[in-house]
């Protein structure tokens, strides 16, 4: 049986409503997995809830068997989460980020190095390793914050809407890095908007709409679910949304 | 809402959009975000109006008892009181016109429309004569009402000699900004006008104090003023001199000269610079695109504690933004008449006790207050340490330990000094200085909301009860440090358990917090 990277088990949390409501899917080891669902489906609220970053109201999140609630330092050693906000400081430079975040995870001194010169070099940022962040452009500041996140070498990366106003090339050199890492045998859970790089990229879909998980699968079996073959993801989830949206005003 | 408005882009227009945004921001600001509280606002207004008035009339009760002559001495102090006021206004108008440089919100909206940009500079530099003379009305309303109550009706004409002071200190800011923009250039400005405003603002009320303990060997600033030394030094009453001080007696030929004169100034200021001033903002703006030289950062990626990381961190950041520098160590400013005191006194206890020490222990507070915003409201990567595999508690521990880290080093050379003259006395001011960091930190900690740390000079409006809490803490604190310092141990533990139930009432007011 394949290892469970994360497991989320009845996830329910309300705000004025429900934003997430008794949510439960898993993601295996080494596997790329996507989240998707219209705006304030509960996408964020769910992974934010996985990152430690809110609490739940009530289920249970493990990560690779370790229970998120009982023991969240040991189970943040394993995650990396990325939002769509890059978080950076704009008064370090990339170099000095890293460094940061290599001393928060506790990275060994030798391995830190060579993680970061060699992340550098990927995401392209060697020639500006030298200066301060501010004044780099959304694309930069992402690719600064990706850095962070795959310094420490997590198995686990969490990503919310990552390439959300990044540009063609910068967008091609953030999904590589995260396919080079799945390869890797790193596990990777991400939201997104736009439906042609879960297509693509994703080797499971989770649709989740008001906060429940109307569907789950890959590519194939989800086109099985709809009841339509060779039709574009896009399609697909338009069709489920709106399939759930006439449930839901019928059972109110 | 309309939106054909024929008389959109007009000044008029321009003035109402200003007035809008003005108080929206003035009712979040009274009411924390919160709606409904509108009745509690006034009623706050209402009680706080009495509380500065019974004061104003408590400081002013033995003036007024003994009747005021209109003497030198009198001129002088009015004249005294008129300049430090015109002082404040030019700190604040400096920091406003800076403001209105630098920060971004809807400027590129406004400038990238087709409405001519003159109309919105004009509109906002009489906004900021408005703020500026504002503030000097609120603080200084009351003590003029009282005056017009128990001593003359004349004494009305104060309230337009101040709203004049206000337009030309607005007028004058904008000059010396405009100047350094052109001599120092955009991003220089920024810093040094900062600086300037500080100065300006704190430097009188400084310079007086300075003058009165190597002259009288005491703070006050009206003792100074009327002091013989001042009125001997002083011009004959017929000076022109005094005509700011005439005016704001109701001398009507004085009051005409200065409000006319003030206006003139302002109004000719905005004509001459509002049309330039878009052009100005364009380049200031340009300032956030430049890049940092290129030199080799030190990262050396060794293995440190959690705590060190962060540490290190929090110092790096503090050291490497001038502004939020100078505006953290401005407070030190205020240190300055206590260690001339102290310089003055040279061991002589009892100023050190009553003086020096309290003024230390407050000073530290709200400096550990400032340190504690940026280091924990103002952290840029919130997410990032939240994430990261390191126990709540240890973030906590090492954020307080990188305040304190920062107050040693601002006033290990002050105790240092007291040490040299009276080690208990040192002993008893660290800690009281560790006390107030310490709650400072505390209540940032209880009350901590994302923002940005360019936001710091505006911390204060995130939350009254943290603001009030932070500055009773410190004065009592500081008070509890100064009874104990001068022998009045019966005392002390009264004032230090109102700083404990000033805390203990910060806590239960805490918002609470997701994480």
């Amino acid at each position: 049986m394949q290892e469970l990277a994360l497991e989320v088990k009845n996830l329910s949390k309300t705000f004025d409503r429900p934003a997430v409501n008794n949510l439960s899917f898993s993601v295996n080891s080494g596997e790329f997995y996507a989240l998707l669902g219209p705006n304030g489906a509960g996408k964020t609220t769910s992974l934010r809830m996985v990152a430690g970053l809110m609490q739940a109201d009530k289920g249970d999140i493990h990560v690779f068997g370790e229970n998120a609630v009982t023991n969240p330092v040991g189970v943040k050693q394993m995650m990396a989460w990325v939002p769509d906000e890059p978080m950076i400081y704009d008064r370090l430079t990339p170099l000095e980020y890293l460094e940061f975040v290599a001393g928060l995870w506790g990275v060994e001194t030798e391995e830190a190095k060579r993680n970061a010169a060699e992340l550098l070099e990927w995401l392209a940022l060697n020639p500006h390793a030298h200066e301060r962040c501010e004044g780099f452009s959304k694309g930069m500041r992402q690719k600064v914050a990706l850095a962070g996140a795959l310094v420490h070498d997590p198995r686990l990366i969490i990503l919310d809407e990552p390439l959300t106003g990044l540009d063609a090339g910068s967008a091609r050199l953030v999904k590589d890095v995260l396919l080079a890492r799945v390869e890797r045998g790193c596990s990777v859970i991400m939201t997104t908007h736009i439906l042609e790089v879960a297509e693509r990229m994703a080797e499971r879909i989770g649709v989740i709409s008001k906060g429940r998980l109307i569907a789950e699968g890959s590519l194939d079996s989800l086109r099985n679910q709809a009841g339509q073959e060779n039709t574009t993801l896009e399609e697909i989830f338009l069709g489920l949304v709106e399939e759930d949206n006439e449930e839901q005003a019928v059972a109110a | 809402m309309s939106f054909a408005n024929p008389a959109a882009g007009s000044l008029f227009w321009f003035a109402r959009h200003e007035f809008n945004l003005s108080w929206r921001d003035f009712m979040r600001m009274m009411s924390a975000g919160k709606s409904g509280r509108e009745k509690a606002i006034v009623a706050f207004i209402v009680f706080a109006v009495l509380v500065v008035h019974v004061i104003a009339y408590l400081f002013l009760a033995p003036a007024i008892r003994d009747g005021l002559t209109i003497d030198k001495t009198l001129f002088a102090t009015v004249s005294g009181s008129l300049l430090l006021t015109f002082s404040l206004m030019m700190s604040q108008a400096m920091e406003l016109v800076t403001r209105v440089f630098y920060s971004r919100s809807d400027l590129d909206l406004i400038l990238s429309s087709p409405v001519s940009a003159r109309r919105i500079f004009a509109v906002r530099i009489a906004a900021i004569s408005v703020a500026t003379s504002a503030l000097s009305l609120l603080i200084f309303g009351s003590a003029i009402n009282v005056l017009v109550i128990f001593e003359s009706i004349w004494w009305l004409a104060a309230f337009p000699v101040l709203v004049a002071c206000g337009a030309f200190a607005t007028a004058l800011s904008l000059l010396m900004t405009i100047l350094m923009f052109e001599t120092i250039g955009a991003k220089r400005t920024r810093l040094v006008a900062q600086i300037v405003a500080a100065v300006v603002g704190a430097g009188f009320i400084i310079g007086i104090q300075l003058a009165a303990i190597a002259s009288l060997g005491s703070i006050s600033r009206i003792e100074f003023f009327t002091s013989d030394m001042v009125s001997q030094s002083v011009p004959e009453i017929e000076s022109w001199v005094w005509i700011p001080a005439r005016a704001a007696l109701g001398e009507i030929n004085s009051l005409i000269i200065v409000v006319a004169g003030a206006f003139a100034i302002l109004g000719g200021t905005i004509l001459a610079f509002a049309g330039s001033f878009g052009e100005r903002v364009i380049v200031a703006a340009g300032i956030s695109q430049t890049k940092s030289d290129v030199k080799a950062s030190k990262a050396s990626f060794t293995s440190r504690s959690h705590g060190a990381v962060l540490r290190q961190k929090e110092w790096k950041l503090l050291l490497r933004d001038h502004w939020l520098i100078s505006q953290t160590l401005m407070q030190i400013l205020y240190l300055i008449p206590p260690a001339f005191m102290l310089w003055q006194g040279f061991g002589s206890a009892g100023a050190l006790s009553v003086v020096a020490v309290p003024v230390l222990v407050m000073a530290a507070g709200q400096l550990a207050g400032g340190l504690a915003w940026l280091a924990i409201s103002g952290e840029d990567a919130p997410q990032l340490v939240q994430t990261a595999p390191i126990a709540k508690g240890a973030i906590i521990r090492a954020k307080i330990e990188a305040v304190l880290g920062a107050i040693i080093i601002v006033v290990a050379p002050i105790l240092f000094l007291i040490a040299f003259f009276d080690l208990k006395l040192a002993a008893i001011a660290a800690g009281g200085i560790a006390l107030a960091t310490v709650s400072a930190t505390m209540i940032q900690l209880w009350f901590r909301s994302q923002a940005k740390r360019s936001s710091f000079r505006r911390r204060q409006t995130s939350s009254k009860v943290a603001t009030l809490a932070e500055a009773f803490s410190s004065i009592l604190w500081a008070g509890s440090t100064g009874l104990v310092a001068a022998g009045l141990w019966i005392l002390a533990p009264l004032t230090a358990l109102l700083a404990l139930g000033t805390l203990w009432i910060a806590r239960s007011f805490r918002p609470e917090q997701e994480i």
